[in-house]
């Protein structure tokens, strides 16, 4: 309902709301725009090819776009925090996050999923991959599965501005620094960096283990294989932890009084 | 211009105020140096001496990137979006009314950010980049001399788009689009997601000459010794400097137009 006030807010300016949707979708573009200047340097990067590339970046790009575009609002809270505002959404009798989350919602925020989708597709067509059905299956499971742990991330990092107010920007690079780690091969980073988002955040179930399993090439860091099927039961469990966290901030939540 | 100094160290004094921000900003920028110097290590691989820069070259670039993204402002000024709500919601006229030059006074609390940033989330970043990889690092006092002469040029030549892109809100007063644009352009040619010279043919020409060089790339040229001999170094400056003038030039132009335009309307 928050958001679709936001939404006929937004469309109260339609020229100017199809102006923020295409930057917005070129801003993210500019992302991919580095990867074809980079292979049109190269051939290969970690010995993975362009559309192989673009798999991951296609993947990462929409789940995270789908994240931010449900979840993303969440970044401005902690100044909601600061100046007593979230108050408001206190006193509605409707659930604090999905007030929150809905705040500004921004449907140009679609863009980024747009653009993703886009990334995805244009790899799909050059991808010479065996299909199966598993491998069918787990693309879309993946997108979704992809998003629920953006999203789930994104709702920690909220918890935290609870007690923190200014850190806001340590969310980002999970976030957003995910987004980009992932749409890069494992094989280019540090052993220590990919076991980090496989066993610390678990960011790798995004889309490096199912993608790698459909790109047919082993799993990073000494993971089994199964790992691939793996990321539905992770984005529950980060959702748990990440629920947990919420419902603990907002017990010690003091409004400034402000 | 004592008045100015205390702007300036005002500026200073409210960022240093957000410590928490600017140890969490600290946090993102090395989180993405960390990122991008391994995609830079895997280009490099397979292309040594890409845009001739080498490896090690590239990596104090990554650094360099991260150090001043908020000193030059690659991704927004850091004051555009107050001056801009400011202009929206009328308040502007307030400022208007005092017996000070709106330009000068938003220029001096920018220097007083600016210089801040360069402590607070320049430092820490490069140095923990240098702990992790080995790049190139100046020959000697005279080059990091060198080097903060360009970043300074650089975040003047920053102040003045971000100051041009607000004083847009005079007549647009939803600033949102044009501050996309201007982000997006900054993003792209500062040569932050991807050094400049390695952008190919016209593109590459075109993208080395447009302001937003000014912001990374000469700097981090500087700081890499790509200039050699003096003339080289005060060409590089005379470019920094020469943007610097013609945009607070137009900036002045629209504070000007716009200031006939609020005495008209009334505010």
């Amino acid at each position: 309902m928050v958001a679709g006030m936001w939404i006929r807010s937004t469309m109260a300016y339609r020229s100017s709301f199809a102006l923020t949707l295409v930057t917005s979708f070129c801003v993210t573009f500019f992302d991919f725009v580095v990867i074809l200047l980079m292979f049109g340097q190269v051939k290969g990067l970690g010995g993975f090819s362009f559309a192989e590339v673009a798999f991951l970046y296609g993947t990462t790009g929409t789940s995270f776009g789908l994240a931010d575009l449900t979840m993303g609002s969440l970044q401005r809270m902690g100044k909601r925090v600061r100046d007593g505002s979230l108050d408001t959404f206190l006193m509605r009798p409707a659930p604090l996050l999905a007030q929150v989350a809905a705040d500004k919602f921004a449907l140009r925020r679609f863009g980024r999923v747009a653009q993703g989708l886009f990334v995805l597709v244009w790899a799909l067509v050059l991808l010479d991959v065996a299909w199966t059905p598993v491998k069918v299956l787990l693309l879309p499971m993946m997108l979704v599965c992809g998003a629920v742990i953006f999203g789930a991330v994104m709702v920690l990092g909220a918890s935290a501005l609870f007690w923190v107010q200014d850190a806001a920007e340590v969310t980002s690079s999970f976030t957003y620094g995910g987004n980009t780690l992932l749409g890069y091969p494992p094989t280019i980073f540090a052993q220590e960096l990919v076991r980090g988002v496989v066993y610390v955040v678990p960011l790798a179930f995004v889309n490096w283990l199912p993608a790698l399993y459909v790109l047919g090439r082993p799993a990073p860091a000494g993971v089994p294989g199964w790992a691939a099927f793996a990321s539905p039961l992770v984005a529950v469990v980060c959702c748990a932890v990440a629920g947990t966290a919420w419902r603990a901030g907002i017990r010690s939540y003091r409004s400034t009084g402000s | 211009m004592r008045l100015y100094a205390t702007v300036a160290a005002g500026g200073f004094r409210r960022h240093a105020t957000y410590r928490v921000a600017t140890a969490a900003g600290v946090f993102t920028n090395t989180v993405f140096g960390l990122i991008l110097s391994y995609t830079y290590i895997a280009l490099w691989d397979e292309r040594p001496q890409l845009g001739g820069y080498s490896m090690d070259d590239a990596l104090a670039y990554v650094w360099i990137g991260q150090a001043l993204i908020t000193v030059c402002g690659l991704m927004g000024g850091g004051f555009e979006e107050e001056l801009i709500e400011r202009i929206r919601t009328g308040d502007i006229a307030v400022d208007l009314y005092r017996p000070v030059d709106l330009q000068t006074w938003w220029f001096s609390a920018n220097l007083g950010r600016s210089a801040y940033q360069l402590l607070g989330r320049g430092v820490v970043p490069m140095a923990v980049g240098a702990l992790v990889f080995d790049f190139t690092l100046p020959s000697g006092p005279g080059r990091w001399l060198a080097f903060l002469v360009a970043v300074a040029l650089g975040s003047i030549v920053s102040f003045a788009i971000w100051y041009l892109v607000a004083m847009s809100a005079f007549w647009l007063l939803d600033g949102q689009g044009v501050l996309q644009v201007a982000w997006l352009g900054g993003l792209f040619f500062s040569g932050m997601l991807l050094p400049l010279n390695v952008f190919p043919g016209a593109l590459g020409e075109l993208a080395r000459m447009l302001p937003w060089a000014s912001m990374l790339q000469v700097p981090a040229d500087v700081y890499l010794g790509k200039y050699a001999g003096g003339w080289e170094l005060a060409g590089a400056y005379a470019f920094q400097g020469c943007w610097a003038l013609v945009l607070f030039g137009a900036g002045r132009a629209a504070q000007a137009a716009a200031t006939r335009k609020v005495v008209v309307q009334g505010g």
